[in-house]
């Protein structure tokens, strides 16, 4: 029997929204604690120096100050696929930003009156920052002691006595000869600078260590279990001893997954005596101390016929990994199992290398990776079509991947993939791809039209797994517990959905955590790669359909029939075909009373889980292997303004599919829609660092480093969402909240091409970026 | 120290703070009011958005002395007895919110904005929360929120 669905699908409101509107919603930078110490940092000037002296007496001596921590104190190395870094730098600092003292005191303004007293003498040593730089044999190693760092073997492979942490090769086919017998060719380089994700809430942590050796965390974080474990293995404490509490989270968009600042407040309150210590990122350490996005340098080749199939394709992947590895070794994994994009390509060849530099270091943030390769592979798809004497649109119509292709790792393209060629039409339809623009209204204006694909799957381990718990109340209503943090997706709203769905409740009856809590709240990896509503939606389900198991078993009992022939409905339970002798849940909640007193049963409390299943580790010589759970796939058509007297872009309308398998709730979708688009915007048009010559960070503050406001918004947003449904998933939907950013900029590039006739190959497209290129070509306003 | 007397939601308070002490310490750290949010503490973000004397100002650039003899408006005080404000009402309903960090800042800045112009034009709305940074929506519901506020009108 098929039941129409009442919940799954619908633009249900999000469930923390009042608390939000009303200012009540406790984040991490709101969280206080009697006897809790406040920390500040002393940072690095310098992008690289050894330490020679470090005075901390003056600090020390200041009244409040409860304890003053250098790295020569701590002798841990943290990690999380390579255990490369330490609390404070110890001997050396590796990028400018980079934490050297710490202290705790009584007020935030002692703690940073001691940080001014604190005296770090360094002794500048040679610094490299460009990645390219970097991997020339003879440049200053970031990272001497590389070959001595436990990492995490047969997945990442760092190169010894090189600036080289991880290279990803991918090897289909034979590259060689395909590229010769190509009759057009391509070859062209593109750049992306580093990013920050500039959260509003900045990293924030609270840690307070315990008299028996239990510590206890709040954080602001992504990933309560993720930094459960690795503190665990950092200190070797077992799991059991420490506690993460997530409240919520103000944006995080990759930043915030991982560890973080945890292990830095544990060791201040173990210093200070087990008080609580708080430290809350200033806005120039979100952008200088913690992690960005990676920089990118793209060398790409592709080969194709007269006809405009693609033969071969080669890419060159160089990433700005700055300091530390982190997520950057994984973000060059993955982004090199997508580095062709969404084509079909019979013999490609990748090289994707992960680099240190001495810049602040690069971490997963919103498309992994994805938005800097596609921003290469995009163009240089359009600059091929062009070659061909093609239409961009009818280029990329001939070579999309499509059912029984084979992907660059060797997956087969199935019908459960999606249809990519639908959301290149949807958006090329929404922009009246093949009309030229209308004329602008003034003379020193130009339009244009652009189109990009984008792709991308989950990058997680093999094994990824998470769980739900859903407790039934007296009253019958449903308490869901997970541990993935809905840090603005909405994704605790699409599971209370789907609970409600599966259990046959009102939406108003299901409740779920608020905060995490690793005491209470069940195992999930961590929530990244927009994987959440996919695995904690089938781990709801599972647990719905245990609790109704456990309410037919009782109702069964109770009606003498068989528990198969007992139908959940309307938040009670009867025999099928007999509704009017429907018992509600809330008798049978606890456990059922016979009017005699007995009772039988118990609490309803219902488990779900789910693991990832059929991934493989890549082949380390050719790439090859199963590394996607489900691919989702989309596309942007843009139309822009650009003015050549001013340099400046305006978006007239930008379009943009995303094939969801099958839409959860159709309003939060569009959020992740919109906000997405807005954020590829942000890093199509303004967002990069800069450094200057010693390597330090130009623009550390909204001053100098602008992010999208309400002003800049394009004149026509259209979120088109296919339902192509994806066979394993919940309900048939796949992950789509990164998917948005990905491929904005190389839509937008494309677009300012065919606007100028100008190729840029470069981010961000600022007004002095566009004005510069204008004058260099003589292009006059 | 300095002493003050202020009215912060229309309660009023009597303190003696810091000469150096933002209205946003005080806000929060004092009187326990954490829905104003510090995002960048140099006034470019808005989260910390709250009224003085009606006018939107960032509270982490006003010392809490200059709001002496005045009066402080916050998120805190815009729903009235456990009832939401029409404003707040279209946040919800128009999904204004993702992470939330920057919505009680939004809010006070649109509540400005309707308060001296109630039925403000599409560019009066953008122009009035220019200043509030946020990272999540792409702002389209945001301004939708305001704008249907904006259309039931009157009730502040």
């Amino acid at each position: 029997m098929t039941r129409a669905l009442v919940y799954v699908g619908k633009s249900v409101p999000r469930d923390d929204s009042v608390e939000k509107v009303t200012g009540s919603a406790r984040y991490t930078h709101d969280l206080a604690f009697p006897g809790m110490l406040h920390a500040a940092l002393v940072t690095s000037p310098h992008a690289s120096a050894r330490i020679v002296r470090v005075d901390v007496a003056d600090a020390a001596a200041l009244p409040g100050v409860r304890a003053v921590l250098a790295g020569a104190n701590l002798d841990v190395r943290l990690g999380l696929y390579m255990r490369d870094k330490r609390i404070l730098a110890r001997d050396v600092v590796r990028y400018q930003g980079e934490p050297v003292v710490a202290v705790a005191a009584d007020t935030l303004d002692i703690a940073r009156d001691a940080c001014r007293r604190v005296r770090v003498e360094y002794e500048p040593t040679a610094a490299v920052f460009d990645p390219r730089d970097a991997m020339k044999s003879g440049a200053p190693l970031v990272h001497p002691d590389l070959g001595s760092y436990a990492h995490l073997e047969g997945v990442f492979f760092p190169r010894p006595n090189t600036n080289i942490a991880h290279h990803q090769k991918i090897r289909k086919g034979d590259f060689d000869a395909a590229i010769d017998s190509a009759e057009v060719l391509l070859e062209a380089r593109f750049d992306n600078p580093p990013v920050q994700h500039v959260p509003m809430e900045t990293h924030a942590s609270i840690a307070q260590a315990l008299p028996d050796g239990r510590v206890e965390i709040w954080t602001s974080s992504q990933s309560p279990y993720t930094v459960r474990h690795l503190m665990s293995v950092a200190f070797g404490l077992p799991h059991a001893a420490i506690r993460v509490h997530v409240p919520y989270v103000g944006g995080g968009f990759g930043g915030k997954a991982g560890l973080n600042l945890e292990p830095l407040v544990y060791v201040l309150s173990k210093a200070a005596g087990g008080r609580p210590v708080k430290f809350v990122a200033t806005r120039e350490q979100e952008f200088n101390t913690l992690p960005s996005r990676q920089g990118l340098h793209s060398t790409i080749k592709i080969g194709a016929t007269r006809a405009g199939k693609i033969v071969a394709l080669k890419a060159t992947y160089v990433w700005d990994a700055g300091a530390y590895a982190d997520y950057g070794v994984n973000v060059g994994r993955a982004a090199a199992y997508s580095g062709a994009g969404p084509y079909a390509v019979p013999n490609c060849w990748i090289d994707s290398f992960v680099v240190y530099t001495n810049k602040v270091y690069g971490t997963a943030y919103r498309g992994f990776g994805h938005l800097e390769v596609l921003w290469g592979i995009e163009r240089a798809i359009d600059q091929t079509a062009r070659k061909l004497g093609l239409d961009p649109a009818e280029f990329r119509r001939r070579n999309l991947l499509t059912l029984g292709d084979a992907t660059i790792t060797g997956e087969t393209f199935t019908a459960g993939h999606g249809k990519p060629v639908e959301c290149l039409d949807a958006v090329a339809k929404a922009i009246d791809w093949g009309t030229p623009s209308s004329s602008p209204a003034s003379s020193t204006k130009r339009r244009g039209k652009g189109i990009a694909m984008l792709h991308k799957a989950p990058a997680m381990p093999t094994s990824t797994s998470c769980s739900a718990i859903i407790k039934l109340d007296e009253d019958g209503a449903a308490d869901i517990l997970v541990s993935g943090v809905d840090y603005g997706q909405g994704t605790y709203t699409v599971l209370r959905q789907i609970a409600a769905e599966e259990l046959r409740v009102p939406i108003d009856a299901v409740h779920i955590n608020s905060d995490c809590d690793t005491a209470f709240t069940p195992y999930d990896w961590q929530t990244v790669a927009s994987r959440f509503s996919y695995m904690g939606g089938h781990a709801v389900i599972e647990a719905a359909a245990d609790c109704l198991r456990q309410i037919r078993a009782v109702a069964a009992q109770i009606f003498g029939v068989a528990p198969e022939k007992i139908v959940c409905e309307n938040a009670s339970a009867y025999p099928d075909g007999e509704p009017k002798r429907a018992i509600p849940y809330r008798l049978l909640a606890l456990g059922y009373v016979y009017p005699n007193g007995n009772a039988i049963g118990g609490p309803v409390i219902g488990h779900g889980r789910f693991i990832a299943h059929g991934l493989t580790h890549l082949d380390p010589d050719t790439g090859q292997g199963r590394p996607a759970q489900f691919w989702t796939y989309g596309a942007h058509g843009v139309e822009l303004e650009v003015d050549a007297e001013t340099g400046e872009i305006e978006i007239l309308r930008i379009a943009t599919a995303v094939d969801a398998g099958k839409v959860l709730n159709a309003g939060l979708a569009r959020g992740q829609v919109i906000g997405g688009v807005v954020q590829g915007i942000g890093s199509a048009l303004w967002e990069g660092f800069r450094f200057d010559k010693e390597g330090r960070l130009k623009n550390p503050s909204f001053v100098d480093y602008k992010i999208p406001t309400a002003k800049d918004l394009p004149r026509e947003m259209v979120p088109i969402l296919l339902e192509n449904p994806q066979p394993d998933g919940p309900y048939g939907a796949r992950g789509v909240a990164e998917h948005p950013m990905i491929s904005v900029p190389s839509a937008i590039g494309n677009a300012l091409y065919d606007a100028l006739g100008i190729e840029f190959t470069s981010l961000p497209l600022s007004p002095e970026h566009v004005l510069a290129r204008l004058a260099e070509k003589g292009v006059k306003p | 120290m300095v002493d003050i007397e202020l009215r912060v939601n229309g309660q009023a308070e009597r303190a003696s703070v810091p000469a150096g002490m933002t209205l946003l310490e005080f806000l929060r750290d004092r009187l326990a009011l954490t829905g104003a949010k510090e995002g960048c503490g140099i006034g470019e973000c808005g989260a910390c958005t709250v009224l003085l004397d009606g006018r939107p100002v960032t509270a982490c650039l006003v010392l809490a002395v200059e709001a002496d003899g005045l009066d402080v408006r916050t998120i805190e005080g815009e729903a009235t007895d456990g009832e939401l404000s029409a404003l707040q009402r279209a946040f919800v309903d128009a999904g204004a919110v993702q992470c939330g960090f920057c919505t009680p800042g939004m809010i006070m800045s649109a509540r400005a904005l309707l308060l001296r112009s109630p039925h403000p034009t599409d560019e009066e709305i953008v122009e009035a929360i220019a200043g509030n940074l946020c990272r999540c929506t792409g702002y389209e519901a945001i301004l939708a929120a305001i704008r249907a506020a904006s259309e039931e009108g009157g009730e502040l």
